[in-house]
């Protein structure tokens, strides 16, 4: 049980880092749909510049700095240049998709640094707690503290609120002196370094090395549990989990049938979607329209001018 | 017109092409390759002989389909990022008559066809129906539906549809050879997939530029409420415009796998689906660009699977020049909009589909 949990834990560390970056850039009403090329090509990046300096940390800091700049480009072509957010994310999307597999064609299945274990003492001893959560990486614990620092600065914060007047409503934002536009740029691009981390943690600690489509459909799965998670932390940390556990589960599945593996491995996918079907049912939503409480767990309000320009003028 | 309108009507796709060369030099000079020898490999690649020009043609037939039918879908101002799993839906639809129909080639390849676009377009209604009814944004649901489509493909590949003894991902046991697409000569170029891609373009052409359909469609999409208000019933016409765009998309699944590999594969699609996405963008979603475009397209897509075996350089130099090729054209949009805008001193930027993707509930 406690070995369960802890692999699940340590496989969702990337996805953690995928949607609690592409939440913050969300929540400051930029849509960054280029998120499965843009994984691709910082999870190529994190492992091509570990393996080229022996630094984890370099390879870490090269993929975010290269999803930041996909995400700025989004937020550039929406602000600047009035373009849709959803077309310059496709074709990012495709684009950067493509340049992982070009520019990462020397490095398919090469051996690599890692990510190295580190257990913390005294913690690691508690029983369970200890084997669960303090038995992993530095990356793993870095994205557990991740999703509560996030909570604590959107919601506990002055910036933190500045950044939901921005996504939310941006003219009232800007009558209160917030700059809309410049903060959109910065959150799109801290949320795209926090992709370009995730990107990292997968080719250099959950799924270690790369070859070409290495974390196809990570993005897309991480663009959906966003939504499911209600562009909060805390719902989109457990949607990563869930998601985990469903693949965890399918794994295990393949021993009972052996014939269907591979059908197996696809399934969580379109699960998860499916549950957003739900999450948005009529049912759900009279249900929360009569009990207001529940909202909190079950109703989930995308930001109001997400993926909407703002013009000063 | 004279040359000075000639030259600012196109210099947003000169500038496009020159800054894709620009990049593609650069990206080819970092792999340590020759530009130009790069470029003479794709080239030669995809028209050298007649057998590779009808390899381009059997790669341009689908293309063009699935961006027919994204241009129905467009109109309506839906992001049907669900073609890919269209697609692969036609091809099982397809791959169904193929595999049990008996009976002379014409007919078999007929109901394939037929079945195709069946399929194709019911796995879009499907997507359709998630939005209007359900909710859920037909880009995520669309996603879903292509999870599952390939999900689907694989169990048939692996499962009941399995070759005799041996269960490979490599696909089915091929066809019988009565439901084949015929072909000429001694090419894989097939005449049939060739003409009913040209057929869809010339259908959809005329659909949005003729019809009243096509007219209420684009009410549709440019303003959904207005068009509400007017007494267009908005939510049969997304689920027409899906099932018709799925439709063509499915056929192109069904020329995949009765024409090209005459058999079931899991990867099926073949990433049309996306690729045609980003062909009606570079068409700015205008049916008379699809069919020149998606040819380029096609060229860099069959000639660079040359290029790992003759200069050593990954297969995906035709993505990323695709790529490039698109996101420039769009960007130049933008500035060109942007420069405009400066010296009229006007606010208003180019329309915009009002499409927001977090938009679910």
């Amino acid at each position: 049980m406690e070995a369960t949990l802890a692999s699940i834990l340590a496989a969702s560390t990337p996805l953690i880092f995928i949607v609690i970056g592409e939440t913050i850039t969300e929540k400051a009403g930029v849509i960054n749909l280029s998120l499965d090329g843009t994984v691709l090509l910082s999870a190529m990046v994190g492992f091509a510049g570990a393996y080229e300096s022996g630094s984890v940390i370099v390879g870490f800091a090269a993929a975010a700095l290269v999803s930041a700049l996909a995400a700025l480009l989004v937020a550039y072509s929406s602000i600047a240049l009035r373009l849709n957010q959803v077309a310059v994310g496709f074709v990012l999307f495709q684009l950067t998709g493509e340049m992982s597999a070009f520019l990462g064609d020397p490095y398919v299945r090469v051996p690599g640094p890692t990510v190295t274990y580190r257990p913390i003492p005294l913690l690691e001893d508690i029983p369970f707690v200890g084997k669960v959560f303090f038995q992993h990486d530095l990356v793993v614990y870095g994205s557990i503290v991740l999703i509560f620092v996030t909570y604590w600065f959107m919601f506990r914060t002055r910036r933190g609120l500045k950044l939901q007047a921005v996504g939310e409503r941006p003219e009232a934002a800007h009558s209160r002196g917030v700059p809309v536009n410049r903060l959109r740029y910065l959150y799109a691009a801290g949320g795209g370094a926090l992709v370009g981390m995730g990107g990292a943690a997968y080719s250099l600690g959950a799924k270690i090395g790369w070859s070409e489509g290495h974390t196809t459909g990570l993005g897309w799965i991480a663009l959906a549990i966003v939504i499911f998670g209600g562009w909060h932390p805390y719902r989109a940390a457990f949607g990563v989990y869930l998601f985990g556990a469903l693949q965890f589960s399918a794994i295990k599945l393949q021993d009972v049938f052996p014939d269907l593996t591979q059908v197996l491995g696809t399934l969580p996918f379109p699960i998860m979607i499916f549950t957003l079907v739900l999450v948005y049912s009529d049912q759900v939503r009279s249900l929360t329209d009569r009990y207001p409480a529940l909202r909190g767990i079950l109703g989930s309000d995308p930001p109001s001018a997400i993926g909407t320009r703002f013009d000063v003028d | 017109m004279n040359f000075a309108d000639l030259w600012k009507r196109s210099r947003t796709g000169v500038f496009a092409v020159a800054m894709a060369l620009v990049v593609g030099i650069l990206l080819l000079l970092v792999a340590g390759a020759n530009p130009f020898e790069a470029l003479g490999v794709i080239i030669d690649g995809s028209l050298g002989s007649t057998a590779r020009f009808g390899d381009t043609l059997m790669v341009w037939a689908p293309l063009v389909l699935a961006a027919a039918g994204l241009l129905i879908t467009f109109a309506a101002g839906l992001w049907n990022i669900g073609v890919e799993g269209q697609i692969v839906f036609g091809a099982i639809a397809a791959s169904l008559v193929a595999r049990e129909v008996s009976g002379p080639t014409w007919l078999i390849v007929t109901l394939a066809l037929l079945a195709g676009f069946a399929g194709g377009g019911f796995w879009a209604f499907l997507a359709g129906l998630l939005r209007t009814y359900g909710k859920v944004n037909e880009i995520f649901g669309g996603l879903g539906l292509f999870f599952v489509a390939q999900a689907l493909a694989v169990y048939l590949v692996l499962g009941p549809w399995k070759r005799p003894g041996v269960a490979s991902t490599s696909g089915t046991e091929p066809f019988p050879r009565e439901s084949w697409l015929p072909t000429l000569g001694s090419t894989r170029l097939s005449w049939v997939a060739v003409l009913v891609a040209v057929i869809a373009v010339l259908v959809v052409f005329y659909l949005l530029r003729g019809t009243r359909f096509g007219l209420r469609l684009k009410a549709v999409g440019k303003n959904m409420r207005s068009a509400f208000l007017l007494g267009i019933p908005t939510g049969r016409y997304m689920l027409a415009a899906f099932a018709l765009g799925g439709g063509l998309a499915g056929l192109a699944g069904a020329v995949q796998a009765t024409g090209f590999h005459h058999k079931l594969v899991p990867s099926i699609s073949g990433g049309y689906g996306f690729l045609a996405i980003l062909v009606a963008m570079l068409a700015g979603y205008a049916a008379r660009w699809i069919a020149p475009i998606a040819f380029v397209f096609a060229m860099l897509a069959v000639g660079s699977t040359l290029l790992p075996l003759k200069l050593g350089l990954d297969s995906s130099v035709g993505g990323v020049l695709q790529g490039v090729l698109v996101l420039f054209t769009i960007l130049a949009q933008g500035w060109q909009a942007r420069r405009q805008n400066r010296s009229d001193g006007v606010a208003a930027g180019p329309p915009e589909p009002p499409i927001v993707p977090g938009e679910v509930g």
